[in-house]
């Protein structure tokens, strides 16, 4: 298959996880919107290409592993977990409740195929170093991937982490910055600048790759050379929309947490099919 | 099944070299076993384990949050870490990470946590916990224990190698008091008495197991007679022992080298008005800061001390 299908065929899979996500949104009607939409196309590529799993055996100690540090982004996980088989579409519809399987934030007792709680941010770097240095201690080729907001990066564990994934090498561990320029209280220049995570994660010695996160061509081949890499960890820094693909979240600011409409939920949904449909239109041509 | 020594002496072995060896022996047997340590082997004692299993023994520089969830990352691959750093260092500094990346996690994860209170003796206040079991004390689900003596603490370091959860050791670095005979062993959650006495019972946890026994001694030269409990799990606190102490002696003393203000004082009163209410009086370090000094002199600065406890046991008996 060449990539170019591949590529559309992701694009598809990408469609498929935002309209998935905002019906699980819709059923209780708020929820962590901005940042689940942001990383849609990262999952798409991870659950729909790189990572080696078995919705069978969420627990097969050979697959790869998520963390996902930025916990609140976990809605568009559980979506693609029920797409992929982990659990049935219509548990999708637990999100938030209570005595639910999906709760705000990703933990790992709690729904199958989440390989770590997380949700106080800047712990799921050290998480994941552990993962991958266990793997690596017992000769398993699996990698982990770990997922961190732009805004989480304030937090001063994710640093701690940095110096330590380099200092021991930890080439099966790729870390994604989420950099969509936005945090709860604001754009993330005016609440903390972080300046250019790109530079600061060179200084700390990782292999660091940017890529426009909304595109599947360049998000892919950033992976694959992320994967290549050997002697390092590597670091992709996402460039993103917060809220990307969501019309009531995009281009608001305050789209951290948000309480929606039906009437925005439907028109929402329908602009996301829409783009769902072109994505399988692109498909046939 | 454990035995109390008949004369009760300094041990000279060091605590720390005991736990090194003890997990030395464990990792021989156990190819999961990792030791992680934030830039403080050379306090810890656990060189020699570095120099043994290089590949399973994990320095983290001076990151304790990173360290901890280090941990339980590795914990979910299979492998038993046990953690070190200084004891504020390993709980109040990293509580958060203990929090979520271990126990709500539900991960298996050991810390062991050393120069409780006094015994940081020179490096003063900000490295003396008084506060390092209560701060980890409403985590839900964790296990805190203080063994008193270099035979308590290898039985408890061993039977750690098997269990699932999360840990935490607070220990003494140098040489205790030797309690125990070599041999003796514990049931975690389980006090130990180790006195019969039917006047008042005295509940003390590490330093303070010895200087209860001299209190128990300086009370029966008055003709008091004082149970003496060796209290060494403080989480799950064994409520029924307590119970049944209260029912029988009707007075109590709680004795550590913490504030009682979440500690054992706190844990054993909550236990007693719980079950059967008697007088409770506590020599703790009390609502304080740590400072410099000796070990000597701290004990006395806070009073940390056996006359303190038979004069707090004269109290409660009082009350009763």
């Amino acid at each position: 298959m060449s990539k170019s299908i591949r590529y559309r065929e992701l694009r598809v899979f990408a469609e498929e996880i935002r309209v998935k996500t905002l019906a699980e949104f819709g059923y209780i009607g708020f929820g962590h919107v901005g940042g689940a939409m942001s990383i849609v196309e990262l999952i798409a590529l991870l659950y729909g290409e790189f990572m080696r799993y078995d919705p069978a055996r969420p627990d097969w100690p050979d697959r790869d592993k998520l963390v996902v540090s930025k916990g609140h982004a976990g809605p568009a996980v559980y979506a693609t977990l029920a797409m992929k088989g982990f659990f049935p579409e219509s548990m999708l519809r637990e999100l938030n409740q209570g005595g639910g399987r999906l709760p705000s934030h990703c933990d790992r007792n709690k729904t199958p195929g989440i390989d770590m709680t997380t949700g106080s941010l800047g712990q799921g770097i050290s998480a994941a170093i552990g993962i991958a240095l266990g793997d690596r201690m017992d000769g398993r080729d699996s990698t982990t991937y770990v997922i961190i907001g732009d805004g989480e990066c304030d937090e001063g564990q994710n640093w701690e982490g940095f110096m330590f994934a380099r200092h021991y090498a930890l080439d099966n561990l790729i870390a994604f910055i989420d950099a969509n320029g936005q945090q709860l209280d604001g754009y993330t220049r005016d609440v903390m600048d972080t300046g250019d995570l790109a530079g600061k994660l060179r200084a700390f010695g990782w292999n660091t790759i940017e890529a426009d996160g909304h595109n599947i061509e360049k998000l892919y081949r950033a992976i694959e050379d992320a994967k290549a890499f050997k002697g390092a960890p590597s670091a992709i820094v996402m460039h993103t929309k917060k809220g990307r693909g969501c019309s009531f979240a995009e281009d608001v600011l305050a789209n951290h947490h948000i309480n929606f409409t039906q009437a925005q939920l439907d028109e929402a949904l329908a602009k996301a099919n829409e783009a769902l449909e072109q994505a399988r239109a692109a498909l046939l041509k | 099944m454990y035995k109390v020594l008949d004369k009760i002496v300094k041990s000279e072995e060091l605590m720390r070299d005991v736990y090194c060896a003890t997990l030395m022996e464990l990792a021989g047997k156990n190819k999961s076993i990792v030791a992680l340590d934030a830039d403080l082997i050379s306090s810890s004692g656990m060189k020699p384990f570095f120099k043994a299993y290089p590949d399973r023994a994990i320095q983290c520089g001076i990151a304790e949050a990173n360290m901890i969830g280090v941990a339980a990352g590795l914990s979910l691959t299979g492998k038993v870490p046990f953690c070190h750093s200084f004891g504020p260092f390993a709980t109040r500094r990293v509580c958060d990470q203990i929090y979520v990346s271990a126990a709500y996690a539900r991960l298996n994860v050991r810390i062991i946590g050393t120069d409780p209170g006094v015994t940081a003796a020179y490096n003063g206040g900000t490295h003396m916990p008084f506060e390092d079991m209560a701060v980890l004390r409403g985590i839900p689900g964790i296990t805190l224990i203080e063994p008193c003596d270099t035979v308590a603490l290898a039985d408890i370091v061993r039977q750690l190698a098997d269990v699932y959860g999360v840990y935490y050791v607070r220990m003494a670095r140098k040489n205790a008091m030797s309690i125990y005979e070599k041999g003796s062993t514990f049931t975690i959650g389980k006090g130990n008495v180790l006195r019969n006495g039917s006047d008042v019972t005295l509940i003390a946890s590490g330093i303070m197991v010895a200087e209860a026994l001299k209190a128990a001694d300086m009370l029966a030269a008055e003709g008091v007679f004082a149970r003496v409990v060796d209290m060494f799990t403080w989480k799950p606190i064994d409520a029924e022992l307590i119970a049944r102490c209260a029912e029988e002696t009707g007075a109590i003393v709680t004795a550590e080298n913490h504030n009682s203000l979440g500690g054992l004082g706190g844990a054993v009163a909550e236990a007693v008005v719980k079950t059967v209410p008697v007088p409770v009086e506590m020599v703790s370090t009390d609502d304080r800061f740590g400072q410099v000094g000796t070990e000597d002199f701290l004990r006395k600065e806070y009073g940390l001390t056996a006359e303190r406890i038979a004069e707090y046991a004269k109290r409660a008996i009082e009350r009763k």
